[in-house]
């Protein structure tokens, strides 16, 4: 039996906030959005959403696991999450299991649409069905953005379509990145692939997962790309990483995330409330950011912001 | 009430950190409602005049009055006349228990030296606090690599010795399973929670290993202080048990030592 997941069902609800009309957010691409045209509009009232959460760490059924997931998320104030990639870790799917989980994160959204938010899983190697994934998942379904993982480094070119697309469907591009001291995945990308990436299409909005982990190192690599957001999740709770990307990409460009359920809400939500940075740089982090990178797609959708 | 086991004072040699002095350090614990921390020294993963960081934890922690703070001095088994050392650590500084870092000062736990330290510090009566990690193996600075330490051959370590009582912290990132149940299972280990990750993973803890067991730790000040207090939020826990993790069991292992 699904739970009451609207917003006055939370028992930690915050002040709901008005992002302009659906027309004028429209008019906003994602890539504009994420220059900080209108931050200050869009700072946001505190409400806290969460850009990488997977439907893992709980069991179940994809919704029982949203509830689960949602009640973890409920105690510490976490208003939306960002799901992608469903029940199962695959690094180099099929076309075929690609669809799967996005199904999944389909049925998920459509678990508590006021709640979750999808992104759609795609390979690269297989570069024409990934375009219709995205047709089918985002043009045509409720999903608000595009992720992708360990399956080819995105500094290649077969990524370029998937951006491409991604500019005209003005939804946001999340990829994973590493920076192992050792070396990561064959096909994992580093922060400095990310640059690449981004050199090469500055009309995309995108957004660094983990900073590349090694975050000192990230937040310098993605320094001179404005159109990509450093996201926090994934690593230790480390002090002093939101401050440092704060100070040198802008409260802007910093995006709060958690990476649950491998990692805690608690854990990473805390780099940010334990920061020592201004209330007007920590709600932009633990919101307002990815809103206003998603306010063109929820607005073409007609979804609240 | 909190007591915090896993604090450190002094510089972090890679980077300057927000609570790296003590009045923010101070501040810090103040505002979540530490009342009791348990501090080691940085210095002591680096220095070698051990004498003279453990002296200064001591008196650092003697003058703060804002939060009681307790000092574990660090020991270095590699180190000549270590013995020395832990005799002031308990006689001297009169310390409940020492903080050891393996990794950083070069011994395996299966070598005799490591027993040899136990057997000293347990005729002490003093409490081992052993940091399995300081940081994320995958992104140390290349000029310092530290594998994590091997708790392999703990558990018998901890058997043959029936007087040791043993912290581990830093461990729950990677002690898990089977080698988690066995150290729990000696009776006298205990683990704190500032490495423990996973949606709601005390609420899980708890299940794999006795709550009598579990302690809050921060790692404060490398990581944010609010990683510990929002788990204790996140996580499935009783009143009971949240009351446990927070500062009963740390209360009842130092009366045991007293």
């Amino acid at each position: 039996m699904s739970r009451d997941h609207s917003p006055a069902a939370r028992p930690l609800t915050r002040r709901g906030m008005m992002l302009g009309t659906a027309q004028a957010t429209a008019a906003v691409t994602a890539a504009g959005a994420l220059a900080g045209v209108s931050a200050q509009a869009e700072e946001g009232d505190g409400e806290i959403w969460d850009a990488h959460v997977h439907l893992s760490g709980v069991t179940g059924t994809v919704e029982e696991r949203v509830d689960r997931l949602l009640e973890f998320a409920d105690r510490l104030g976490i208003a939306r999450l960002v799901v992608f990639m469903g029940t199962s870790f695959v690094r180099h799917p099929s076309p075929e299991e690609v669809r799967q989980q996005n199904d999944e994160v389909l049925r998920a959204i459509g678990h508590a649409p006021d709640r979750v938010l999808g992104m759609a899983y795609l390979n690269p190697e297989h570069a024409q069905e990934s375009l219709a994934e995205m047709d089918r998942c985002i043009r045509d379904g409720s999903m608000v953005g595009v992720k992708l993982w360990v399956a080819m480094r995105c500094s290649r070119p077969e990524l370029d379509p998937i951006v491409r697309r991604s500019v005209e469907l003005q939804v946001p591009v999340l990829q994973h990145t590493f920076d192992h001291v050792d070396g990561g995945l064959p096909g994992e990308s580093t922060s400095a692939d990310m640059a690449a990436l981004a050199v090469r299409h500055p009309d995309a909005a995108l957004i660094c997962a983990h900073t590349g982990g090694d975050w000192e190192r990230g937040v310098r690599t993605i320094r001179a790309c404005p159109n990509v957001c450093a996201e926090v999740c994934g690593s230790d709770p480390t002090a002093g990483f939101v401050e440092m990307a704060v100070r040198e990409l802008g409260s802007e460009r910093v995006i709060y995330a958690s990476d649950a359920g491998g990692r805690s809400f608690a854990s990473q939500l805390a780099k940010v409330t334990g920061a020592d940075v201004s209330a007007t740089a920590r709600r932009l982090v633990l919101g307002g950011n990815l809103r206003r990178l998603l306010a063109p797609a929820l607005a073409m959708k007609g979804a609240k912001p | 009430m909190i007591v915090d086991v896993n604090a450190n004072v002094s510089r972090w040699p890679f980077r300057r950190i927000p609570c790296d002095e003590l009045p923010p350090l101070i501040e810090k614990l103040c505002a979540h409602r530490v009342t009791q921390a348990w501090v080691g020294s940085l210095d002591g993963l680096f220095h070698r005049d051990l004498g003279r960081v453990n002296l200064r934890l001591t008196e650092t922690c003697r003058q703060e009055r804002g939060v009681e703070l307790i000092p574990f001095g660090s020991v270095n088994p590699m180190l000549p006349d270590w013995q020395e050392d832990l005799r002031r650590c308990a006689d001297d500084f009169r310390m409940p228990g020492i903080r050891l870092h393996p990794n950083y000062h070069g011994y395996r736990l299966d070598e005799a030296v490591f027993a040899d330290l136990v057997d000293l510090a347990a005729a002490k009566n003093l409490l081992v606090q052993l940091v399995v990690r300081m940081d994320d193996v995958r992104v140390q600075p290349g000029l310092m690599r530290i594998p994590n330490v091997d708790v392999a051959p703990l558990a018998e370590i901890v058997r043959s010795h029936p007087s040791l009582r043993m912290v581990l912290l830093n461990a729950l990132g990677t002690l898990r399973g089977q080698a988690l149940h066995e150290l729990a299972a000696t009776g006298r280990v205990w683990f704190d929670i500032s490495t423990r990750e996973g949606v709601g993973g005390l609420g899980t803890l708890v299940r794999e290993v006795p709550p009598s067991r579990v302690l809050f730790g921060s790692h404060l000040p490398l990581f944010v202080l609010e990683s510990a207090v929002l788990k204790m939020r996140e996580s499935d826990l009783d009143d009971r048990h949240r009351r446990a993790i927070a500062f009963e069991n740390a209360q009842g292992l130092l009366g045991d030592g007293a």
